[in-house]
């Protein structure tokens, strides 16, 4: 097996630019069809008016270990919906034509196992997608993924690190991954928390060193603090997915459901987490 | 890691990458243990004196009898804990010890591989917790009972399907946020490398058993073994050491539950399809995209929609077949049992001996079928009458 240079593509450089531009770059999560397609084209066109530099969309799953209660809620909305792989790449299609921000998938093994690998990573940059991270697929399992990414233009696969990965480890996760580097704060499963865990600096300082994509920091990222205290140790930019979701459910969902309050909300939220990360990139070696 | 955890294309390490680490520590830890005589002579010690092993080899004369070939009963039943379970478990708190974990946290079922870690962690002094679906904390309410006897704490499950997937689910996100401190003591052979062998590793002494009990008693290997299988951990325990025996049969029973064609039922081997969930490939109860469905049977330690990565690759090789029993023919197994060789089997089990029933007729009068009673049944006496009272009161038979 030779390794392959990590990929750079427009995802890539979207990051870049926003840093080039002394910003982090702010990368709203959703699942894709809750709690319904219709409401998810409401939430992606306020994410981007309120500044979101890339999407990143879930495929909701039935059986989603990775993740904790409130996007385990989003995933059953969604399935209860009638969102399939194949709408759900149907909406990516839609949004695409509306906008030209990247776009990144979180997803589950089985999902496009069941597609067909090859045809998956075909069929999503078909449909605009810009990088694709599989929770249950680490470096072991990659080969395939790896594969069919390298088969299609513009589409490359994400890997995750944390305080746990070696620097052994990194080395093989800079030989495959593309688009950018998945910085989990914390060790554990998504959802929002009150602080971004101390020692995140040392952490980001090695992956920088390690691996030669700009790395975003997610899980427990939900309030502009900790928007501000990611970039203070280095990120380059921030995922949050909880902290949206839960908005979705507040307003998007049942009695409370009211879309010009949730696109407010929505858009509020996002530009106060994009605001947070203005001029507060840290150029490596500072 | 060291191995790749692959049984033809099934199997593997399917986990977020922030488990890999717990995952690789345990394997290494696994390998050397497996290599360590003073280890080997620890889990002997307590699987004897504190647990009961070996467990008797006992041929069934009404069973026989109706079966039409000599029947044998492998009586893990006596084993204690009530199951099978017990010599994972057990196994697996030891290497939880060596690898200087303080608590142990398990998914579970039926309940008895909650009943299992249990006792393991109060014999061993590491704290437990059980993450266990509601409905099974529903039906199983005696093995809930018990588990808080020794000291651990039962985490009622209620998000998807509040059963077995959905107990894995919680316990793998436990884990994933307390893995520095805690040791996942997986029941079955599925889940994640190393876990399937692993499993199989401390279940085998079943089948060595078998082997060195009927060779002593007949001086021959038996012609079938016979197990149910949800997540498949007591067929594998009495398969492994005669899976090199190409002339024993292996026969794996699933839950039929209200039949096949109603699709309400766990028999994942047999109507299922490959996929991925929990941590590896294997078959899978799942719809045309990939979102998995949920299992019935009328016995909770059997109601999973994955099955075993070895057990997928045995039956594509053709090496064990797999055959089904439904929830009413379970029930009637139960029930014969208990009168005709006094025995009170777990619901698991009675799959087993239902299956075995259906093939009166199909055997040599000198064929030997092994029937692996994997459990007792006295934590599905109060689910178990309800059943049959149902059945009296419609007017079944």
């Amino acid at each position: 097996m030779t390794p392959t240079p990590p990929l750079a593509n427009h995802l890539t450089e979207t990051i870049r630019a926003c840093n080039a531009a002394g910003d982090g770059a702010f990368m709203p999560f959703i699942v894709i069809g809750d709690p319904d397609l219709a409401t998810s084209h409401v939430v992606v066109d306020a994410l981007v008016a309120g500044g979101a530099d890339v999407l990143e969309f879930g495929f909701p799953f039935s059986d989603p270990p990775a993740d904790g209660p409130v996007i385990q809620a989003a995933d059953l909305r969604a399935l209860a919906a009638g969102t399939t792989p194949a709408r759900c790449l149907q909406f990516i299609a839609e949004v695409r034509a509306r906008h030209d921000h990247p776009i990144a998938l979180l997803l589950y093994y089985n999902l496009v196992l069941q597609h067909g690998v090859d045809r998956f990573f075909a069929d999503a940059a078909a449909a605009g997608v810009n990088a694709v991270l599989v929770a249950d697929v680490p470096l072991e399992e990659a080969g395939p993924a790896r594969d069919a990414a390298a088969k299609v233009a513009g589409i490359c696969n994400v890997f995750i690190a944390s305080e746990l990965s070696t620097d052994a480890r990194l080395a093989q996760v800079a030989a495959v991954a593309g688009g950018f580097l998945y910085a989990v704060s914390r060790v554990g499963i998504t959802g929002e928390q009150r602080d971004v865990a101390a020692g995140l600096g040392a952490q980001l300082a090695r992956f920088r060193a390690a691996v030669p994509l700009p790395t975003l920091v997610g899980f427990g990222i939900s309030q502009p603090s900790h928007v501000a205290a990611a970039m203070a140790a280095g990120a380059d930019g921030v995922i949050s997915g909880s902290a949206v979701v839960r908005r979705i459910a507040d307003h998007g969902v049942g009695t409370g459901r009211d879309l010009d309050t949730l696109r407010d909300a929505i858009h509020t939220f996002t530009a106060q987490m994009k605001a947070a990360t203005r001029g507060a990139w840290l150029p490596p070696d500072i | 890691m060291q191995l790749d955890g692959k049984f033809g294309p099934y199997g593997g390490c399917f986990v977020s990458e922030l488990l890999i680490p717990a995952l690789e520590e345990m394997e290494a830890a696994w390998l050397d243990a497996r290599q360590d005589p003073v280890f080997q002579a620890r889990l002997t010690d307590l699987l004897q004196r504190w647990a009961g092993r070996p467990t008797p080899l006992y041929r069934a004369p009404a069973l026989s009898a109706a079966v039409g070939c000599e029947v044998y009963l492998k009586r893990e039943d006596l084993l204690h804990g009530g199951a099978h379970k017990t010599n994972n478990t057990i196994g697996q708190a030891l290497l939880a010890k060596r690898m200087g974990r303080t608590h142990l946290i398990a998914e579970t079922g039926a309940g008895q591989h909650g009943v299992a870690t249990a006792m393991a962690g109060a014999l061993l002094g590491l704290k437990v917790k059980v993450f266990m679906g509601a409905k099974d904390v529903a039906r199983q309410q005696p093995n809930v009972r018990r588990m808080g006897l020794f000291g651990a704490e039962v985490v009622s499950v209620h998000s998807g399907s509040r059963s077995l997937k959905d107990a894995i689910n919680e316990t793998l996100r436990y884990w994933t946020e307390t893995v520095a401190e805690s040791f996942y003591v997986f029941g079955t052979v599925a889940g994640p490398h190393p876990y399937p062998s692993i499993v199989k590793d401390f279940q085998r002494i079943i089948g060595e058993e078998i082997k060195r009990d009927l060779l002593a008693e007949t001086q021959r290997l038996p012609t079938a073994v016979m197990a149910c299988v949800g997540g498949g951990s007591n067929a594998m325990g009495a398969f492994a050491e005669f899976i090199g025996d190409s002339e024993v049969q292996l026969i794996g029973v699933e839950p039929g539950g209200r039949g096949l064609d109603s699709g309400e039922h766990g028999a994942t081997l047999i109507a299922g399809r490959p996929g991925c969930v929990h941590g590896s490939i294997s078959y899978l109860l799942q719809d045309e995209v990939g979102q998995v469905q949920e299992a019935h049977s009328i016995s909770a330690g059997l109601d999973y929609p994955g099955v075993g990565p070895e057990h997928a690759w045995l039956k594509d090789q053709g090496r064990a077949r797999y055959v089904s029993a439904t929830d009413a023919e379970a029930l009637d197994a139960f029930t014969w049992l208990c009168r005709n060789e006094g025995i009170l089997p777990a619901l698991e089990s009675s799959h087993a001996v239902a299956a075995a029933l259906a093939s009166a007729g199909q055997w040599q009068r000198d064929d030997v079928l092994v029937i692996n009673l994997s459990g007792r049944g006295d934590k599905d006496l109060a689910h178990a009458i309800a059943a049959l009272d149902a059945r009296g009161a419609g007017g079944a038979q």
